[in-house]
């Protein structure tokens, strides 16, 4: 069996861990630390459910292995509520725009809408809708999903304005 | 739905990559991985050998070189996408790009590992084909170039030798004031194009087309360059006169691949409808006398 040790920060925390280097991402995040957050679903690049963000920008977690994640910083649904378990602002905008029904979607969801409001704090809705073409939600709750987007950017623009303003 | 076992090597240097490829059996370059895992993980490929190119960062560029643009077959496509340069020197590029995967993939898939996978739809194929891309590719015993006209030996099959890796491509830089268009018709956005083609034109001050590059991809094996098109059209008003002609040309491409769900008529006729609106949109962005 091929095997090699491997170096991961996810979510801050530093994993050092041998794996097969047939070992995707997903299922050594999964499997090898326990972090079920992300989900593996059609473990060929279709869905979008496994996304996460790796140094920064996302990928798909099913189609990288885990040994190309060595020496990287990989950031999961779990890591991107505030240490003290206070969610981010679109987290919370989910959970109040009711933009999750069955949740397999959402770490995907979560990572991808992540790095778009990082990049873009106004984003126009055919933007957000851009964004999530990789991500398949099979309870169909697109809508709830872009307006949960759309308040968590213009909350983090007001919190961006006041921080200027302070 | 995972990979079977493989020996992994990441090598760090073009040089171990190619010491590598040069004497591995049943080895595979694992370039974004965007169609190569996919294919790992549903067995489709099983390679004793995985070599990975990610960490040989010297075949990772964007460069001006005289009248061309040089892609490292490493480049990332969103890096391609985004790039300012590429903005300003092939606008068609980043038009093209738009219609490539998702941003999760593009994030990842490269240039390179595209134009080696060879997807008969893929876009990429297709802007290097009107771009007049000439492929270079490396292997332990040297150097040499492939015309992006032959670069295609068969379906889905690039002419590399095995023991050679592509490390780059140049493409021609038009002149400013060109006009470009990509437009593809495929069911869901960021899927492969069903058929998808790429223009670029120049006039001159009276509006006249002085060149022109038509290149269909969904059509064959390999991108289709309407070499006809484009030498009938040269010297004509870039009007609703030329965009008819071409399409009368376009309409009546010989060979044509069809699948269970596209049928040649139907890729005929999207080819026909794609390039009449591409060439519009073309006439549109380009200046008069910019050559």
């Amino acid at each position: 069996m091929d095997k090699r040790v491997i170096k991961v920060t996810v979510n801050n925390q530093v994993f050092e861990r041998e794996v097969e280097t047939r070992r995707s991402l997903g299922d050594f995040l999964r499997q090898d630390l326990g972090l079920t957050g992300t989900h593996i679903g059609c473990e060929h690049g279709v869905c979008g459910a496994c996304t996460v963000l790796l140094n920064g920008n996302t990928a798909r977690s099913c189609l990288t292995l885990a040994v190309q994640a060595d020496g990287a910083a990989v950031t999961t649904i779990e890591g991107l509520a505030a240490p003290d378990g206070t969610f981010s602002a679109l987290q919370q905008a989910f959970r109040e725009c009711h933009g999750l029904q069955c949740g397999f979607c959402t770490p995907g969801m979560l990572t991808t809408l992540t790095e778009l409001l990082g990049e873009n704090l106004d984003p126009t809705e055919a933007e957000v809708r851009e964004a999530i073409t990789g991500n398949l939600c099979r309870c169909t709750g697109y809508q709830p999903i872009i307006n949960a987007a759309l308040l968590a950017a213009s909350r983090m623009r007001a919190a961006r304005a006041n921080e200027v303003k302070a | 739905m995972k990979p079977a076992p493989f020996k992994y090597h990441s090598p760090a240097t073009l040089d171990e990559a190619l010491e590598l490829v040069g004497t591995l059996e049943n080895a595979k370059l694992l370039a974004g991985g965007q169609s190569l895992m996919p294919m790992m993980n549903f067995r489709f490929v099983m390679p004793d050998h995985l070599i990975d190119l990610n960490r040989v960062t010297e075949l990772a560029a964007i460069e001006q070189r005289g009248e061309q643009l040089f892609f490292g077959a490493m480049t990332r496509q969103h890096a391609l996408h985004s790039s300012p340069l590429v903005h300003k020197l092939a606008p068609l590029v980043v038009e093209s790009y738009s219609s490539v995967s998702h941003r999760q993939v593009r994030n990842r898939g490269t240039y390179g590992g595209s134009l080696c996978h060879l997807d008969p739809s893929s876009e990429q194929p297709c802007f290097t084909a009107a771009l007049d891309g000439v492929i270079e590719v490396a292997s332990r015993n040297g150097k040499r170039e492939i015309p992006m006209a032959e670069w295609t030996a068969m379906y889905m099959t690039p002419a590399l030798a095995e023991d050679e890796l592509m490390t780059g491509a140049r493409l021609s830089v038009w002149p400013e004031g060109h006009g470009w268009s990509f437009l593809e018709y495929s069911r869901r956005h960021g899927d492969y194009a069903i058929v998808g083609v790429a223009v670029l034109v120049t006039l001159d001050d009276a509006r006249r087309i002085t060149r022109l590059a038509i290149s269909l991809c969904g059509i064959d094996a390999a991108p289709l360059r309407l070499s006809v098109a484009e030498a009938e059209l040269v010297g004509m008003t870039a009007d609703e006169g030329a965009v008819e002609h071409a399409m009368r040309i376009t309409e009546a491409i010989g060979e044509v691949m069809e699948d269970a769900h596209n049928s040649a008529d139907y890729r005929r006729h999207l080819a026909k409808t794609l390039t009449g609106r591409a060439l519009r949109v073309a006439f549109q962005r380009a200046r008069a006398g910019n050559k």
